[in-house]
């Protein structure tokens, strides 16, 4: 009895050492703007030269132009963005009552639009919505993330870590591989930052463009050779407010800048 | 839903060197790539910038298809008198882009 017993614990210590994925501790958590060059946070920084402010400016018309048949701007039922929509970013993604599940900032715009303006949805990456969203995301700049403090989350926010943890594709390589367990590490030249999403959408350099947080995973999924989910799947919203959660009383910096 | 970005000193002594900082929202697309289908995707880019101050040109630069999207343009000016920075842009299918800004010299 007494061998088998030792085995089976060097089993689960073997076990154990190779599935580390510990989550970093709250002391330890650094936004990917620390892992930047100082040129590139200038950039984020100043706001005539954060490319990501266009995008804002955009936003801004588009909160106050009419759209669909309601004949309704946003503006028309929320008013002034600036005190409206201040620290809306900060909590999503959050549950949506009707769809009994939760959505992401992006999603939101889009139900509103269905809802309320009896508008067509604006596709995911398309530069009405990430304007709309980074112009709504703005008005959270420097505030705490609170997402997921919901208790009805905890089910999706869950799932959200199983998929973070999960190893997949042809990489066998699971987010927290990378994201907690080698953080401080470079993979090529490229810093391995902690994924934490405080500045979507942001304005990646390799873009040349703003994205959101859903094109930043399907890119890493890719990257692990595995098939990305559709924009918009549950699967991501989830992955989502996994980090967001994960990144609870960090600053919004959106929109950030990101090489 | 073209936007400019200018970051002009709003005051400045009389003689001094000011940074002008110009953020232009533009794809800046090479002219160089293809679609999934193989035709290529058309050359898209701002061909020149110029800044007048107070009617006369101090800067201007020609641009070309590796510079990247949103071009950001930042040169120095001798701050000589208050008035009117005027900007233009001019790129392909027709683009043209004004903006200015304002400086008081004492």
């Amino acid at each position: 009895m007494r061998p088998a017993c030792t085995i089976v614990m060097a089993v689960l210590l073997i076990a154990a050492s190779f599935a580390r994925a510990d989550e970093i501790p709250p002391g330890e958590r650094r936004s990917g703007f620390t892992f930047m060059t100082p040129e590139t946070q200038a950039m984020q920084d100043d706001d005539t030269a954060n490319p990501g402010m266009l995008f804002v400016l955009d936003g801004e018309t588009l909160w106050k132009n009419k759209a669909g048949a309601a004949g309704k701007a946003c503006a028309d039922c929320h008013d002034d963005a600036r005190t409206s929509m201040k620290g809306v970013a900060a909590r999503y993604p959050a549950f949506d009552k009707a769809l009994g599940r939760p959505v992401d900032l992006e999603q939101r715009i889009n139900l509103c639009r269905a809802n309320h303006q009896q508008a067509a949805p604006l596709p995911y990456e398309s530069p009405e919505l990430l304007a709309l969203t980074a112009f709504v995301a703005r008005q959270s700049r420097n505030m705490p993330i609170i997402t997921g403090a919901d208790p009805q989350l905890a089910p999706f926010i869950a799932r959200g870590r199983e998929l973070f943890t999960q190893r997949q594709g042809q990489l066998n390589l699971g987010c927290a591989n990378c994201h907690d367990d080698n953080w401080d590490k470079h993979l090529a030249g490229s810093a391995i930052t902690q994924g934490h999403p405080t500045g979507y959408p942001l304005y990646r350099l390799e873009w040349q463009s703003l994205g959101s947080l859903q094109r930043r995973l399907r890119g890493c999924i890719a990257g692990i050779r595995a098939q990305p989910y559709d924009y918009g799947a549950p699967e991501l919203v989830e992955l989502e407010l996994y980090l967001m959660s994960r990144a609870r009383g960090m600053p919004i910096e959106t929109p950030a800048v990101r090489p | 839903m073209a936007s400019a970005l200018i970051n002009v000193p709003r005051k400045a002594k009389r003689g001094e060197i000011i940074e002008i900082k110009t953020l232009m929202s533009h794809i800046m697309e090479t002219g160089y790539r293809h679609t999934s289908t193989g035709e290529v995707v058309p050359r898209d880019i701002i061909t020149s910038f110029s800044c007048r101050y107070n009617g006369t040109e101090i800067f201007r630069a020609d641009l070309f298809p590796a510079i990247a999207a949103n071009p950001f343009i930042t040169f120095f000016t001798v701050a000589t008198e208050s008035g009117k920075f005027d900007f233009e842009w001019i790129g392909d299918r027709g683009f043209t882009e004004t903006a200015s800004a304002s400086i008081t010299v004492e």
